[in-house]
């Protein structure tokens, strides 16, 4: 080869790098003419990283909802097309917001698990008047000091996690004059639940005796579980996210520790990766597959039937949203935006798979509906990989209202930009 | 904290760093001998971590430590032939490039056949249980690991140091041209390494794969502090590494035991600036001409 061809054929690579490396930053979709028979909707997901795994069970089940509303006819008689993007970190989800919502004009956008990226997201999404839902962001401050109008949250908030698992601590006795060591993921959902936790623990007579704040791209707990067996806590606490929680359940299997656990964050997907044996404790969930309602099973039925797999909560999460999207759209024959958020405000019922239907609440945005708390269920009695858990009956109970579990205004309070 | 507690942290910590090392030494070797920064190690240690899932439900774990890190070698073999080769003594950016592509494909192959969700997968029920010395109590899995790990570690310190075949390789790190003038071809030699080099990241990805999530990225996140180790114990230099590792490891866990955890992963980069400021090619680095 001479030194030419050796020299062009170097060039072109250099080349190729660089454009792969902007592109990654903003990978171009295809544009498309615009119809006026096709409703597009914008689907927003980590799709790698640490919460790569739960935004694909996001996307599989948005997939699913938009394909069984096409088969029911669509939205106003209109075909629905998703735009899937992996929004990588906040400064890409909103770069890959806006260019949704100026060149494809979606009519919304659905999605997101990351707190950090829903807080980039909404800003891009008010500004441009256009509706958000919010299908895994679990921060208190998105409902409270960083608000929005177009922002909607169908993922629980932090409070109602801590009180609906809270509950179970209650009920087993560990809260009051007994000693929690928490691990806490450093970043803004692992500190705005730490904050909610200790209110919770404050309030009902239980103390910290330690809490050590974990950086997200740490694996190895060993150092933790060392100080963990030193300070023979009451409960170990884990407010950790993504691959973490898995990896914490493993390693505190391997060192054989066996103080009471639970979580105020938790993904069932986490659970099935830690596996019989390794999964522990007591955790608050916003839906899993075991939930006994005519909605769910058939929610649960076709997910499996179409991925050979059953659905996890976050996969519940962005089936529910664009249901309830495609559900409001249809009844306002309207897709403006500003419609459909005085709809949901005026408190528009939805079915949610669960036992009771739910509503947003208008003063800060969040739904209203049941949680649940899971229990781990000892090896012996774990059938299959999926079914490694048993159930609280829906948290609140039949007879109590579904605001108890939320945030009060005086624990976090919204107020909209206007 | 207790002097104990301490004492524990500071062990705990060295061997955490041996677990890095089984990752760095082979990064090392492949970059010393032929100028490829693997940015593709990390997917080699998951694949190793998903063989051993798809290996031992016939052949149990012990089969899986033995396939799967030869099987990933074969694998490493394979690139060296088809790609590595192209870009020996090259501009480095050029393997930089390369790598960083083959390990988005790897990854997306590992998501594309197993799924993105992470998979379970536990320590065998032989390998269970607590180790206890005194007041020191101490998981019996990480004992094995840190025993197969220290093997395969001073194996290649042999093999490197004691054989003709370390001879080769050694000269050729400091010299290949002169290796080539003598009459000896370094491209098996080459071959070989690579398969040493990726075998390691394999058999890393064995052990690992029982006590961490198994999941397509999880190469990404075993990469970063691999580099780290081999940057401050300097290019070319085996003990380097391994010093540089256990180091890593050491800081890493004081760091969560005195209660400063947050900042435990800053403060390995804090070690590497340092290391640079006074010792910029590592602290054992040798001068390696052709890239300077």
């Amino acid at each position: 080869m001479s030194t030419k061809d050796k020299f062009t054929r170097r060039t072109l690579l250099k080349t190729a790098g660089g454009l792969a490396l902007v592109s990654g930053i903003s990978a171009p979709s295809i544009l498309r003419a615009q119809s006026a028979d096709v409703i597009r909707i914008g689907h927003l997901t980590p799709r790698t990283g640490f919460l790569g795994p739960l935004g694909e069970y996001a996307v599989m089940a948005a997939d699913l909802a938009v394909e069984e509303i096409n088969a029911a006819g669509g939205m106003m008689g209109r075909k629905v097309e998703l735009l899937k993007e992996d929004s990588v970190n906040p400064q890409t989800a909103s770069t890959k917001a806006e260019r949704m919502i100026e060149r494809d004009k979606v009519a919304c956008i659905i999605g997101e698990i990351s707190s950090a990226s829903c807080l980039t997201i909404a800003q891009v999404a008010s500004r441009n008047k256009t509706l958000f839902i919010n299908t895994g962001g679990n921060s208190d401050a998105l409902r409270g000091k960083d608000c929005q109008r177009y922002m909607f949250h169908v993922e629980s908030q932090n409070s109602m996690y801590v009180k609906t698992v809270g509950r179970s601590f209650l009920q087993e006795g560990l809260v009051k004059g007994k000693k929690w060591y928490s691990l806490t993921a450093d970043y803004a959902f692992g500190h705005d639940l730490l904050r909610v936790a200790k209110r919770f623990m404050e309030g009902n007579g239980g103390q910290f005796a330690g809490d050590d704040l974990v950086p997200t791209d740490a694996t190895d707990f060993s150092a933790y579980l060392l100080k963990i067996r030193d300070s023979k806590p009451d409960l170990v606490v884990i407010n950790l996210a993504g691959n973490q929680i898995t990896n914490f359940l493993k390693q505190y299997a391997e060192f054989g520790l066996t103080y009471p656990v639970g979580g105020f964050g938790f993904d069932t997907a986490l659970a099935w990766a830690a596996g019989k044996g390794n999964f522990v404790g007591t955790w608050p969930v916003v839906w899993h597959h075991l939930i006994d309602t005519p909605g769910s099973k058939a929610f649960v039925g076709a997910f499996t039937k179409k991925y050979n797999k059953p659905p996890e909560n976050q996969a519940w999460g962005d089936y529910v949203a664009t249901k309830i999207v495609a559900q409001a759209i249809n009844e306002l024959k309207s897709a403006e935006s500003p419609k459909i958020i005085a709809h949901f405000e005026k408190g528009a019922k939805f079915d949610l798979l669960k036992t009771r239907p739910g509503y947003f609440r208008a003063s800060d945005h969040q739904l209203m509906h049941e949680m649940y708390a899971v229990k781990a269920l000892p090896a012996a009695q774990v059938k299959n990989q999926w079914d490694i858990f048993s159930s609280s009956g829906p948290v609140p109970g039949p007879n109590e209202d579904l605001e108890i579990i939320a945030a009060t205004k005086e624990e976090n309070s919204c107020t909209f930009p206007s | 904290m207790s002097g104990i507690l301490l004492a524990q942290q500071i062990l705990n910590g060295l061997l955490d760093g041996v677990y890095y090392l089984l990752i760095a030494l082979g990064l090392s070797l492949i970059f010393s001998l032929g100028g490829i920064v693997n940015l593709a190690h990390g997917a080699f240690f998951a694949i190793g971590a998903y063989l051993t899932l798809v290996i031992s439900p016939y052949l149990g774990f012990g089969g899986a430590l033995v396939l799967s890190p030869v099987a990933v070698a074969l694998l490493g073999v394979v690139i060296e032939r088809l790609l590595f080769r192209r870009f020996y003594r090259s501009d480095p950016i050029l393997s930089l490039l390369l790598t960083f592509g083959l390990a988005m494909v790897a990854e997306q192959a590992l998501r594309m056949i197993f799924g993105a969700p992470p998979l379970s997968y536990s320590i065998p029920q032989e390998l269970r249980g607590q180790v206890v010395v005194g007041t020191f109590i101490y998981s019996f899995y990480r004992v094995v690991l840190l025993g197969i790990a220290t093997a395969c570690v001073a194996g290649l310190w042999v093999l490197l140091r004691m054989t003709a075949f370390g001879r080769v390789v050694r000269a050729g790190v400091q010299n290949p041209d002169m290796v080539g003038a003598l009459g000896i071809s370094l491209q098996p030699y080459m071959s070989a390494v690579a398969a040493l080099g990726i075998g390691l990241a394999g058999l890393a990805g064995v052990l690992l794969a029982p006590i961490y999530a198994v999941h397509p990225a999880m190469g990404n996140e075993i990469i970063t502090p691999a580099f780290v180790v081999v940057v401050i114990g300097g290019l070319g230099s085996f003990w380097g590494v391994v010093v540089a590792a256990l180091l890593v490891g050491l800081v890493k866990g004081v760091m969560v035991g005195i209660g400063y955890s947050a900042a435990s992963t800053a403060a390995i980069y804090l070690l590497m600036l340092l290391v640079l400021v006074f010792r910029p090619r590592g602290l054992f680095g040798e001068r390696i001409t052709r890239f300077e």
